[in-house]
């Protein structure tokens, strides 16, 4: 007994090993004390409780025993094989099944009570020293008590004998389908006034997809997350949602930036994603959103980095050969073991079962960078409720992780609510918000490329076109025309206008330099012919002149010989 | 004339709750009734010896289980349908009326 005094003090809460369930409650539940679990068939009770007992034999060291009414010790064995459990390491001494089922030939007359099992039990506790009890499917044993009456009785000997031992017990028991069966008094009402702890499990199925909860209804002296918490039951047995109210990731916020695969859109988001952000592709089906997330994901492999790309679209093989085709090969990562493929679509269940089969392979894997595509499958049919929450928690999982989060998500283009809204809300969440869709110009279809937010970024605030071709994906230089940026034929015809003008200027420019040259050439000649007519003139001018003295002396030289011929004047001897 | 078997019995009780109790006086007036001093009856109380119910894999108290003659038959309750009793233990009874005795199968 003294070590039971010695056990008692530090814990105040039992952990059962449920990582979302033990931050829900702040630690697990009450120790020394007996939480009930209430659930429809096949809602895990059973699971959720041998869980509980695994965590505390293996890790707490807190050896349990699990009494259990419904099914023979051998078979639950048996049907936790499937779990990573590892039972059969702990029985039967650390765990210990006590069979309880009542004998199918047993006859009853008369009152009893279960006062022979508690006595049982106490010897098997006290042989292994166990501090866990389990009590599963109690209202089986409850139901063959003739009345309400010894039923209350011997729920409240059960009650007092684990509170007297300081025993840390579940009671898992049945209940209504659905909450909203439990108009009328449930046949256990009372028990959940008793225990300190009440835990309610329902299993839903809204449209074909099953959605599990779980509710802490009741936890004296602590307090709780009072909503419905989305859980999974996986090969590790339970996965409940965290909520963001409790265990908020604000730490690990980088400054860090990874390119997006695209050079240009890098330069337009400012440097490219941040790291550990979380990017949010939207578009219409076939805008390349694929393609984008494609890009980032190849590059993220060519720095090294492990990278998970989650297609819920088409099969990982396809996805390769696709994007092959316009450059973005992948094929040399897998093979290298560096990029994973997961077709999503082998993943059925709901979005939370879609989330923590995700999550799982990312861990697996060891994943920086995640791609998802398209995430907006996560709500469909069936999901609608759920699927942002599930988004929210992804987006805050990706943070707490730093993995740099891509994901795809289809603008229903029928939709009338499709300005920029997508169906999950992701939008208001992403860090990046990048939306491709068709730009209708001129009878063509093109893709254009805008980021509506950037957070902590300064960004472009420019539409791009997104040119996909053998050699990759790029964005186009950009026209506008009239308030529109110009985009395909448009485009190229604005481009060859262009060359076209500024061949013609060349040409101009050429002529007119000949032009030019013509002229002073010209200009030349006639400098150079008139400088020689001047010459001309000049020699013309002199011999003129010359002339003129010549012909002056001659005539009077022609005269005097006149005169002296004729002889009829005084001839004036000449002078000379 | 054969000789009337020997009638074995166990009875698992706690302590001394009603029950118990009133499952002990039932066993005893049902056997001086109608088995005389063909009966042995072994108590045992499985507060006292939780070892004993752990073994023998007692869950609820009060249990009756006949161990002879075969086959052997576990009752559990306070054993206060004298007639169900009687039947389920194989013990040669007078009976009340013939009719009745299908009919008493979920008497509260």
């Amino acid at each position: 007994m003294s070590k039971r005094v010695r056990l008692k003090r530090p814990a105040v809460k039992a952990p059962t090993g449920i990582a979302g369930f033990d931050s829900i409650t702040g630690g697990g539940v009450p120790a020394a004390r007996t939480t009930l679990l209430v659930g429809g068939p096949g809602s895990g009770k059973t699971i959720f409780a041998l869980q509980f007992l695994v965590h505390g034999a293996r890790h707490e060291k807190e050896p349990g025993i699990f009494v259990a009414f419904e099914e023979t010790p051998a078979r639950l064995v048996a049907n936790f094989e499937r779990f990573s459990f590892n039972i059969g390491e702990l029985v039967p001494k650390r765990l210990y099944f006590m069979d309880a089922q009542p004998a199918p030939d047993l006859l009853r007359s008369g009152d009893f009570d279960l006062s022979g099992m508690l006595a049982a039990l106490g010897a098997q506790a006290a042989q292994m020293g166990a501090r866990r009890i389990v009590f599963d499917a109690l209202d089986i044993v409850l139901s063959m008590l003739p009345d309400e009456v010894t039923r209350r009785r011997e729920v409240y000997r059960l009650h007092e004998w684990l509170l007297a031992h300081e025993f840390t017990g579940i009671i898992t028991a049945k209940a209504g389908l659905t909450e909203a069966d439990s108009r009328g008094p449930q046949p256990f009402d009372f028990m959940q006034f008793m225990v300190d702890c009440a835990v309610m499990l329902n299993h839903r199925v809204v449209l074909g997809i099953s959605q599990r909860n779980l509710r802490v209804q009741k936890y004296r002296g602590s307090s709780f997350d009072e909503n419905e918490s989305p859980f999974v039951i996986g090969h590790d047995g339970f996965d409940v949602a965290m909520s963001r109210t409790q265990n908020r990731a604000d730490n690990l916020v980088s400054n860090g930036r990874v390119t997006s695969g695209v050079k240009r859109l890098d330069t337009m988001l400012g440097g490219g994603y941040y790291r550990a952000a979380s990017v949010l592709i939207t578009g219409f089906p076939g805008t390349a959103k694929t393609t984008l997330s494609g890009a980032f994901a190849e590059a993220a492999c060519r720095r090294g980095e492990r990278t998970i790309v989650v297609s819920f679209d088409s099969d990982g093989s396809e996805v390769i050969r696709n994007l092959t085709s316009v450059g973005i090969r992948l094929a040399r990562y897998v093979d290298s073991g560096v990029l994973k493929m997961v077709s999503a679509r082998a993943i059925t269940g709901s979005a939370e079962t879609v989330l923590v089969r995700i999550k799982s392979l990312a861990k697996a894997h060891r994943a920086r960078c995640v791609v998802i595509d398209p995430i907006s499958t996560l709500s469909s049919a069936g999901n609608e409720l759920t699927a942002h929450a599930v988004a929210e928690r992804l987006i805050d999982w990706c943070k707490a992780d730093g993995i740099t989060l891509v994901c795809t998500s289809l603008l229903d283009e029928t939709s009338t609510n499709h300005n920029g809204g997508t169906p999950l809300q992701v939008s208001t969440l992403a860090d990046t918000w990048i939306h491709l869709n068709y730009l209708v110009q001129a009878g063509e279809r093109n893709r254009g490329l805008s980021i509506i937010k950037s957070r902590g970024t300064s960004h472009s605030n420019q539409v791009r076109e997104l040119i996909l071709s053998d050699s990759g994906v790029t964005l186009a230089d950009t026209y506008t025309a009239g308030g529109e940026v110009l985009m395909g034929t448009l485009r190229w015809e604005k481009e060859s206008a262009i060359r076209a003008a500024a061949e013609v200027a060349e040409v101009e420019t050429r002529l007119r330099r000949l032009m030019l040259e013509a002229q002073e050439a010209e200009l030349q000649q006639r400098l150079k012919s008139l400088h020689t007519e001047l010459i001309a003139k000049q020699v013309e001018k002199a011999l003129l002149i010359r002339t003129r003295a010549s012909r002056k002396g001659e005539t009077s030289r022609v005269s005097l010989r006149l005169r002296e011929l004729r002889g009829a004047d005084v001839i004036v001897p000449r002078r000379k | 004339m054969s000789r009337p078997p020997l009638f074995k019995f166990k009875l698992y009780t706690a302590e001394d709750t009603e029950n118990s109790a009133l499952a002990y006086a039932n066993l005893l007036a049902i056997c001086k009734a109608h088995l005389e001093d063909r009966y042995t009856i072994e108590v045992i109380d499985v507060v006292r010896h939780p070892q004993r119910a752990l073994a023998d894999g007692i869950r609820m108290t009060p249990t009756l289980t006949k161990l002879s003659p075969a086959p052997s038959r576990t009752i559990v309750g306070t054993l206060s349908q004298t007639e169900r009793v009687l039947v389920a233990l194989g013990i040669e009874h007078e009976e009340p009326t013939t009719v009745k005795r299908r009919v008493v199968q979920r008497a509260v």
